[in-house]
């Protein structure tokens, strides 16, 4: 069965060159193909895991050693994959809901005529992100990490004729190259001190080296997982990532690739268990950004980007439970995938509502369209009462279970992280129950003389209908008999939590929570009638609309600030270095004065002296030899 | 006595070089055939070299050596290690996509097809192209001191030719400023390396001198004068040493180029058309942090350690300020000039961190950036042939009218970023995790300017091929035939390279240990183990 693995990663691979190299022959066929290679690799999947489940629990993970990639004295890097019930969990959701949204753009796309291309694409992501989990050592995690860079990059700026789709494109490579340099750093780190970078030896010998080297290796790897999970203070270009296509938001910048961090520090386990004060960082960077992304999510009027805040903010939940350590890494995962599920189905419904209302993103111009699209609005619905955690759906159990573990850390930290888990609860329901009723409830507020919102085609529907099966039951599933922590434990070890209270009151207190969020949304976005035009709003709101002005900031510092840097520095490399360098020549030997003298035409007299000097030397090196 | 491969290498392109002068004006396509034919015979017989090296034997292999001025011990000897063998592979390899590149650029001197004239352009054009790729060969395969320094110095005179004679004509200000700039960009080149050459010239003297005195019989011979060194037959004083180190260094600090020598460069490959520019960057410059890696660590190992810091510190000074300047560019071509000159930043970098990584990362990132830098530059070069303008400015949405030269433009320029899966990736993180495990700080201050290295190929791609379709631009053709039998070859070698490297491994490592006990460097022992 090992030799399988591989085939994962390559069968989407292949659709990505088959794609991208072959021209316009395939341009009527090309998105089945691709279709076709993601389902593939999702059977794969599928056998491989019935395979594991077929074995004992502790003899799960495979490996398949390919080649040896770069050996160098004692850096050997490898390429070799290692498929235990972690990685396992990854590849079904991956290729599962990659499937699903492959399915779903052969609607969304089909008007656009370079949809052959974005198969391609999402195809090249898909290899590039089950490469990432799939790898056995740091350093092929890194070409996965970086090659799901690529392809978010490329998709990000797939129309990009408009210049607002190229710079996020390029600003969420340049921001997620900040998180790179972490993980370079985390892999050298790991080589100077176990003299290797692969999973096994690094996490079986974290005992023998100093806590103060974990911490660094801690630290830049959540560095590196900031970038990637869009958490503070790396978060500001999940918003703009919005200019993509919107399978694209859902699959990348939803459900898998953002949430890769999670994955990076949850497999870094035994670094992080080791090193305390990095943990603590990294659930102080989840509460904040579970915070942050929360209010963002609260101010913005795009339904994408509202969206985007939120899934800022439920991967802070991640990043927060991961940071536990084993009473949260099996939470966290959880979570990831129930949220995989929930995220995507809304993503889709969000474009399947754009899709109706002629690329519409601003929510204040839609409303009421609960009746013209049906069944977009139940599967939205479900994702809706889901990410909020309303009782009984996926949400519910995946994020009761992390608030108890937030407050289970015990001690001051413990209430910290707990309340503010708690709270960022209560603002998931405002924000959310802000988009369903602008969205679906209300009056409408577009003019039906331009907008005939429809229901979207049959591809487009039956993935959004899938997904809001798992947004409703998966969570229910995962709890019952503690299936998923079991399934993980081999993997990410698990040590049951001991909140400062009874389970019974942290879920009261999450109800409690979610009705607060609701009743206020309802207030404001319910009973009363929207306006089209945003209200200039209180101080809060504008600086949430600006993402907490977080943006303004790199505007300033990094990049007007940077090219003032670049621009002085082009002019002194003229005036300065040049002419410091040319200047000290001069008083050597003239040579600026006859630089000067060859610019005003003395070039040719120059190489015949030149040559003449040559010669000189030729006749007396021939006359030596002579005497 | 056995057929003198490596001679034949060498000679073959001078040979060709001349046949190709020699062609009558008229016969302008011929010659253009024949050089390139010429390129192809060397690029075999680069091949046979590397088939026939074995990474398991001696040092230097398939040697050749012969007196030639034996009054000074001058000898014609030649032999390749690992690292000369893939160096000569890459010149051998680069050349027939310089001159398939440059087909019609020297097309307009020859004033079209007219019949009766005597001036022949184009000959001259692909004559010195191959006789550049000559002196480079024999460079990377002497090892004799006097030798290599000859060649070092002598591909100068094709290369100013090249540069003065045969500018790109794209320029802002019109025809005739063009002219000017390309005259002055070429004697710049030639002043700033001949400056460097002569002060080597003094230091291989005093090098002579040195083996004179303590030998009894003066020598050039690399081979000689290690294993003297070794044996301590030959001790050179502690200044003596530091002294000859400083001139070797300097002449290869220029041609690499170092900061603060660094600024010939943009003016030469600016004003160079693309395929001399990829010339200069990708083969000639690479004679320069060749020859440190093997004359300044082989001969001066001790003073090579001595100048360590101050090395560092210039080349870190290279990486960082080379890709600032980058990114405020406004001339594409310039741009990538500067980007080289912060990749030479790296690869100095790997040369002096003085481990195994370090110094297989600095020889693959020889190969590596002369390989991206080439799949790059030539793209900017077809696309600025275009146009017939070198302003990023004037460009914009080509992706809309030319998709695969924007592809390839991308592709070129992602391995110009080191993007992991590509080979330039590799090799930079090699010299990164060799400098790091001796010099940590250093290399955490390298790492971080790999998001600058994104910042300039990423604006660049952004203001050229996205947004909306300029004015210029529109009707813009797609790639050519012979343009896409450049581009697709550099592209599929740098995915292979990225993936599977070893070939390449194999050949440099036995080399670079060589190299490391010349300097009698071992590389540090990760902590875990040190502590047992």
């Amino acid at each position: 069965m090992e030799s399988l693995i591989g085939l994962l990663v390559g069968a989407p691979l292949l659709g990505a060159a088959v794609l991208l190299c072959g021209g316009r022959r395939l341009d009527r066929t090309g998105h089945w193909l691709g279709t076709l290679l993601a389902a593939a690799s999702f059977v794969v999947g599928l056998l491989l895991f019935a395979d594991m489940l077929g074995k004992d629990t502790e003899q799960r993970a495979m490996h398949q050693h390919l080649f040896s990639w770069i050996p160098v004295a004692d850096f050997q890097a490898d390429v070799g994959f290692q498929l235990d019930q972690l990685s396992m969990t990854f590849v079904l959701l991956i290729s599962g809901v990659g499937t699903l949204i492959h399915v779903y753009s052969i609607g969304y796309m089909e008007h656009d005529e370079r949809r052959r291309r974005f198969f391609g694409y999402l195809n090249l992501f898909l290899a590039a992100m089950l490469l990432l989990v799939l790898a056995d050592n740091y350093l092929l995690l890194y070409v996965g990490w970086e090659g799901v860079g690529l392809a978010s990059y490329l998709l990000i700026g797939f129309w990009q004729h408009k210049p607002s789709a190229a710079t996020a494109a390029k600003k969420a490579f340049l921001v997620n190259r900040v998180g790179d340099v972490g993980l370079s750093i985390a892999i050298m780190l790991m080589f100077t001190t176990f003299g290797t970078f692969a999973f096994e030896p690094v996490l079986e010998s974290t005992g023998e080296t100093s806590e103060g080297k974990l911490t660094a290796i801690g630290l830049m790897l959540l560095l590196a997982a900031c970038g990637k999970s869009a958490q503070v203070p790396l978060q500001s270009w999940l918003g703009d990532a919005m200019e993509g296509p919107t399978p694209v938001s859902a699959l990348i910048h939803a459900a898998t690739m953002v949430t890769a961090g999670v994955y990076l520090i949850t497999r870094s386990g035994e670094i992080f268990n080791a090193a305390p004060d990095a943990q603590l960082v990294v659930v102080t960077v989840g509460a904040v950004t579970l915070l942050f992304g929360a209010i963002v999510g609260c101010a913005k009027d795009d339904i994408k980007k509202a969206l985007a805040g939120s899934t800022m903010s439920q991967i802070g939940y991640m990043m927060l439970a991961a940071g536990l350590g084993p009473i949260g890494y099996a939470f966290a995962i959880m979570h990831l995938v129930t949220h995989g599920f929930f995220k995507a189905g809304l993503f889709l419904g969000a474009g399947s509502v754009m899709h109706g209302m002629n690329d519409e993103v601003d929510m204040r111009k839609y409303g009421g369209l609960r009746k013209h699209m049906p069944v977009t609005f139940v599967t939205f619905g479900l994702g809706y009462l889901a990410i909020i955690g309303f009782p009984g759906l996926s949400g519910f159990f995946s994020k009761d279970q992390i608030i108890e573990a937030a407050f289970a850390k015990g001690g001051t930290q413990g209430w910290i992280l707990g309340t503010c888990a708690l709270l960022g609860a209560a603002i998931t329901a405002y924000y959310m129950t802000r988009v369903m009723l602008l969205t679906f409830f209300g009056e409408k507020r577009w003019d039906p003389a331009e907008t005939h919102p429809h229901e979207s085609p049959r591809t487009m529907t039956i993935p959004m209908i899938v997904l809001a099966f798992g947004s409703v039951f998966a969570g229910g599933y995962f709890k019952l008999n503690e299936n998923f922590v079991h399934w993980l434990e081999p993997v990410t070890e698990f040590e049951h939590g001991h909140p400062p209270m009874s389970a019974a009151t942290v879920t009261a207190a999450t109800v409690v929570a979610l009705l607060i969020g609701v009743t206020g949304a309802w207030f404001q976005y319910g009973r009363r009638p929207v306006p089209v035009v945003a209200p200039r709003g209180s101080l809060l709101t504008r600086a949430a609309r600006r993402d907490l002005l977080q943006d303004d900031l790199n505007h300033v510092v990094l990049v007007k600030g940077g090219e003032h840097l670049t621009r002085g520095l082009v002019y002194l490399d003229h005036k300065l270095v040049d002419g410091v360098v040319n200047g000290t020549a001069a008083s050597f030997g003239g040579l600026s004065g006859r630089v000067r003298r060859v610019q005003n035409g003395f070039v040719r007299s120059y190489a015949v002296s030149m040559f003449g000097g040559a010669a000189v030397l030729v006749a007396a090196t021939l006359l030596m030899r002579a005497v | 006595m056995s057929f003198p491969l490596l001679t034949v290498t060498a000679l073959v392109p001078a040979v060709g070089a001349v046949a190709t002068a020699a062609m009558p004006a008229a016969r302008r396509s011929a010659a253009k055939w024949l050089a390139l034919s010429v390129s192809l015979v060397t690029l075999g017989l680069a091949a046979a070299v590397l088939v026939r090296f074995d990474p398991g034997g001696a040092r230097y292999q398939l040697t050749e050596s012969r007196p030639w001025i034996a009054e000074f011990g001058v000898r014609y000897e030649l032999g390749v290690d690992g690292i000369g063998a893939v160096l000569v592979a890459l010149t051998a390899l680069l050349v027939p996509f310089i001159l398939l590149a440059g087909w019609h650029d020297a097309d307009e001197e020859a004033g079209g097809d007219k019949p009766g004239r005597r001036w022949r352009p184009t000959q001259g054009f692909f004559a010195l192209i191959l006789a550049v790729e000559a002196m480079v060969v024999i460079s990377f395969l002497a090892t004799d001191v006097f030798l290599f320094y000859i060649f070092f110095e002598a591909m100068l005179i094709p290369m100013y030719f090249l540069i003065g004679g045969f500018g790109d004509r794209a320029h802002e200000h019109g025809e005739e400023e063009a002219s000017r700039q390309r005259s002055y960009a070429a004697v710049k080149f030639l002043l700033y390396n001949l400056a460097g050459g002569l002060i080597m010239l003094a230091a291989v003297i005093g090098l002579y001198a040195v083996t004179a005195d303590q030998l009894g019989e003066g020598t050039f011979s690399l081979q000689a004068i290690t294993e003297a060194r070794a044996s301590g037959e030959l001790e050179m004083a502690t200044n003596t040493e530091r002294l000859l180190f400083l001139g070797f260094f300097f002449a290869f600090a220029v041609k690499a180029p170092l900061f603060p020598l660094h600024t010939w460069l943009p003016n030469a490959m600016g004003e160079a058309t693309a395929p001399v520019a990829v010339l200069i960057t990708a083969v000639v410059d690479k004679v320069g942090t060749f020859a440190m890696l093997r004359y300044c660590l082989g001969l001066f190992p001790e003073a090579s350690e001595w100048a360590t810091p101050v090395v560092l510190v210039l080349a870190l000074i290279s990486i960082i300020y080379g890709a600032l300047v980058a990114v405020g560019q406004r001339d594409m071509k310039r741009l990538i000039a500067y980007a080289s000159i912060s990749h030479f930043g790296f690869i100095i970098l790997g040369v002096f961190a003085m481990t195994s990584q370090g110094h297989s990362g600095a020889t693959l990132y020889m190969v590596n950036h002369g390989i991206s830098t080439a799949a790059l530059m030539l793209v900017a070069g077809f696309l600025i042939t275009r146009r017939g303008s070198r302003l990023i400015a004037d460009y914009g949405g080509v992706q809309k009218v030319a998709p695969v030269l924007a592809g390839a433009f991308l592709v070129g320029g992602l391995a110009t970023l080191s993007l992991p899966g590509l080979a330039p990736f590799i090799s930079e993180f090699l010299v990164l995790v060799g400098t790091f495990s001796r010099y940590p700080v250093v290399g955490v201050i390298a790492a971080a300017t790999i998001v600058l290295a994104a910042l300039y190929v990423l604006v660049l791609y952004q203001r050229t091929m996205t947004g909306p379709v300029k004015e210029g631009v529109k009707g813009m053709p797609d790639l050519r035939v012979r343009e896409l039998a450049v581009v697709t070859p550099l592209i599929a070698l740098l995915i292979f390279l990225g993936v599977f490297p070893k070939p390449l491994t194999d050949i440099v490592n036995p080399a670079v240990e060589h190299t490391l006990s010349d300097v009698e460097k071992h590389d540090p022992a990760p902590d875990v183990e040190a502590a047992k």
